[in-house]
């Protein structure tokens, strides 16, 4: 006799128990706590800020913890937590030019006002594995100097200055927010960003990737790459000015990019920008390299169908939350389509199976 | 503030809500019938019906308009109180409220556009009666159904212009009946 | 969960996404646009179902979740027990009990009735998506009515294999207007979006549209003077309840191969067999091979 599968309940919920004792893992090894993540994970911690578009180490790295280490699964408990959030204002825009810069480099100048600082970056590591940390992580501390006061000015001005790049002109236009509205296309440059800013970082990497390559290629430089902490400034309508609300870590790349020139324009550099939550270098510069392929249209280049240069392509396809979602949802039960496709098949195959007897008796 | 400014909102909001739009969503998937609605208490001239449609739909999202005797000062602090919808002309609007007359012309807005159809106003008519009168049939109606309407060419030139065109939520003191665009009228 | 509000959406997103839904109604196959809410469940497992129905229930609802018609599958399990406990509201498996019915790739078998809301998950509401990948291309075809491309493909269907081999949302028209995707139900649930006494939702939150049926509205199944549409399913009946005009699913028993077909919707083949009807594969009864 056959007894249809019942019990969905019970199997989800001994599931979840299963699920929570493996996160543990070994309970003879102690537990791992939120803040030991939040300091000593920032990296993921940030990715998941970044990629979750909410700005709290805390709960990326609860998010991490829970997710056990699968950092779009934590992408996906903050985003879903985000939405719950009442929406109180939004800030001023951030003044990344008053940035305390604990990075700041430009390959496209040896020196220049504010200097060269390289602060805590792998770039120059040695890729050996460090067997000491398997032990203990004891570090020296080190070496300090007194922060300047005055603020490092971007690279792209000094270039403003002789013409030589395009105008970033103000704009005070309110920027169109994903989060509340539904993409739509054609989408400005401030949608794009948004859109970039928390998209999967691989795929933005690889897109990136791909116009380096060949596939709309607009030879960056980058001009600076600055990471370091801005104030979030909010206007409080009640009291007629603005406040200071928190700090938050940013990292910023600006690229210098392939000239432009018309009849009427003398040739100058263009740019590329990206700004993301945290220490988040990569993914700030291949931001900035999609942002310039994507602004073909409105810098007069040709479409040369390149995947970076194709914005419903590129926005539909950067959420790493929407993405593995649907890709994931072809685990679920899909019996009566399926049924409904063998139904056909059989039918299709009987017919054909019948014109090959036919013409074989012919 | 006064305390009518402050009053006649839902007590329950999530509650109210949810019950007046299923009240709002049954008229329109079926035109014609007459649901009941309730929760708010509007200022004058505003009827329960139309203050609740207000209350259900609208925000700071939805900019609307008071047509004629209906834009007092009472009812614009009760609606910036109560939803922070901004009050604005018939041609940006996507809501207006007022009595059929202080509608008029429906030339004055928004209608969609063919790729974006919905970008249209919904028109929430004050009204005396809304049993009987014209006959109409379309989506959800299974024959046909009856509405008192004020008016027989608009609303057959409105259907004419499928899929754009407005769409009518007539109210009367604690109900409501409606009329989408797909409805034809005689 | 009391942390979070009636139906754990918040009252904007509430009256966005309603407003969406009377646009919707007022616009029968139009996908409106909206902005759908990160949920709790991943994209693609019904976030845009669960939107809707959030946006639909009052507490004075009865609500059922159905996946592939059962009622008993994990995905079901989980989106009825998110409404148990964010909206308060009283679960049936009874179809005929039910006000709000949530469903994935099927419609009832019973015939569903006035007071009855039927909300379907959608995993890619725009039925030209696989013709044209371009959202603002798909989008200029609908406002122009060109549906050629559709119908091109239907016929080299049936060039190819003689038939049209589209099983499952296979597309229709509706009103004379629109061509809609009616979620990937079997083409055996077609005839029954048509004339339906219920009001339909359909909802798809990661593509971020909302679109709907009125009751009573004239919904066909595109096809050709030639080539009729043709709801078809298993030519067999019921194992269980004997059932000769239900959707049937396939069910494998045996490692020889042996197989069972039975009620694919769980609810009317149980109301079948408690009304005394007895299918071949019951106990006492030959198992079908």
């Amino acid at each position: 006799m056959y007894v249809a599968v019942k019990g969905g309940e019970r199997a989800i919920e001994n599931a979840h128990a299963w699920l929570a004792e493996e996160r543990r893992g070994d309970a003879t090894v102690t537990e791992l706590s939120v803040v030991q993540i939040r300091e000593q994970l920032s990296l993921a911690v940030n990715r998941v800020m970044a990629e979750g578009s909410l700005y709290d180490p805390d709960l990326a790295a609860l998010a991490i913890k829970q997710a056990r280490g699968d950092l779009i699964e934590a992408i996906f408990l903050i985003r879903a937590y985000r939405t719950t959030l009442p929406r109180f204002g939004s800030s001023e825009p951030v003044d990344t030019g008053s940035m305390e810069c604990d990075r700041r480099i430009s390959a496209t100048f040896k020196d220049l006002p504010g200097g060269q600082i390289l602060g805590p970056t792998f770039d120059y590591t040695h890729r050996l594995l460090d067997f000491k940390l398997a032990a203990d992580g004891e570090v020296t501390e080190a070496p300090t100097r007194a922060t300047s006061a005055t603020p490092v000015p971007h690279v792209t001005d000094f270039l403003n200055r002789e013409g030589l790049i395009e105008e970033a002109p103000h704009d005070d236009t309110e920027p169109p927010d994903l989060t509340r509205e539904p993409l739509e296309m054609p989408a400005n440059r401030a949608l794009r960003l948004q859109a970039l800013t928390r998209s999967d970082e691989g795929f933005t990497l690889g897109l990136a990737y791909s116009t380096q390559r060949g596939y709309a290629r607009n030879h960056a430089f980058v001009g600076e790459l600055r990471i370091g902490a801005v104030a979030v400034e909010m206007d409080i309508p009640e009291l007629g000015f603005s406040i200071d609300i928190g700090e938050v870590t940013l990292t910023e790349c600006e690229t210098v990019n392939q000239f432009k020139g018309s009849k009427t324009e003398p040739p100058q550099f263009t740019r590329g920008y990206g700004l993301v939550f945290g220490q988040s270098e990569r993914k700030a510069i291949s931001m900035a390299l999609v942002d310039r392929a994507l602004r073909w249209e409105e810098l007069g280049e040709d479409n040369v169908g390149a995947p970076a240069q194709d914005t419903e392509f590129v926005l539909y396809h950067a959420d790493n939350i929407q993405a593995t979602g649907f890709l994931e949802h072809i685990k679920l039960p899909h019996y009566v389509d399926f049924q409904s496709e063998l139904e056909l098949v059989r039918k299709l195959r009987r017919e054909a199976g019948a014109d090959q007897v036919r013409e074989a008796a012919e | 503030m006064d305390a009518q400014t402050l009053g006649g909102g839902f007590t329950d909001p999530a509650i109210q809500s949810a019950r007046a739009f299923r009240s709002v969503m049954e008229a329109m998937a079926r035109p014609g019938t007459i649901c009941n609605i309730a929760g708010a208490e509007p200022p004058a001239p505003l009827s329960r019906a139309a203050g609740s449609v207000l209350l259900t739909l609208c925000d700071a999202d939805t900019p609307v308009y008071l047509a004629s005797d209906t834009d007092t000062a009472d009812v614009r602090a009760w609606l910036a109180f109560h939803t922070g919808a901004p009050v604005t002309g018939p041609s940006h609007a996507m809501f207006a409220v007022g009595t059929w007359q202080a509608l008029l012309p429906l030339s004055a807005y928004q209608i969609g556009t063919s790729e974006y159809p919905d970008r249209s106003a919904t028109l929430i008519v004050e009204s005396d009666k809304l049993a009987g009168g014209a006959t109409l049939s379309g989506p959800g109606i299974k024959d046909t159904s009856g509405l008192n309407l004020p008016d027989l060419v608009a609303f057959q030139t409105n259907r004419r212009m499928f899929p754009l065109g407005l769409d009518f939520i007539f109210t009367s003191g604690e109900r409501l009946a409606a009329l989408p665009r797909s409805t034809e009228v005689c | 969960m009391t942390d979070y509000n009636f139906a754990y959406l918040d009252e904007q997103t509430k009256r966005m996404i309603r407003r969406a839904i009377l646009k919707g109604l007022a616009i029968p196959g139009y996908q409106v646009p909206f902005a759908s809410r990160e949920m709790p469940m991943p994209y693609g497992w019904g976030t845009g179902g669960v939107q809707v129905s959030a946006a639909v229930l009052t507490p004075e609802d009865t609500f059922k979740v159905i996946d592939q018609g059962a009622d008993d599958t994990t995905n079901a399990v989980s989106i009825r027990s998110f409404f148990e406990r964010t909206a308060g509201v009283e679960t049936t498996t009874d179809t005929s009990a039910a006000s709000v019915i949530q469903t994935r790739h099927r419609i009832p078998e019973e015939p569903l009735k006035e007071d009855q809301i039927l909300v379907y998950q959608v995993p890619i509401p725009e039925p030209l998506r696989f013709l044209e990948p371009r959202e603002s291309e798909t989008r200029k075809m609908h406002s122009l009515e060109e549906y050629g491309l559709m119908h091109v493909k239907l016929y080299e269907d049936i060039s190819r294999h003689g038939h049209i081999a589209t099983s499952y949302a296979y597309p229709v028209k509706v009103e004379g207007r629109y061509v809609m995707d009616p979620s990937p139900i079997p083409k055996f649930d077609n005839p029954k979006l048509g004339d339906m006494a219920a009001i339909q939702l359909f909802g798809a939150g990661r593509e971020q549209r909302i679109y709907a049926l009125p009751p009573y509205t004239q919904v066909v199944s595109l096809d050709f003077e030639d080539h009729p549409f043709e709801a078809s399913k298993a030519d067999q009946v019921c194992g269980l309840c004997g059932a000769e005009d239900s959707y049937l699913d396939e069910v494998i028993i045996d490692d020889a191969g042996g197989r069972l077909f039975c009620c694919s919707d769980t609810d009317y083949c149980l109301g079948r067999r408690n009304a005394g009807h007895q299918g071949s594969s019951l106990p006492g009864n030959e198992v079908a091979a």
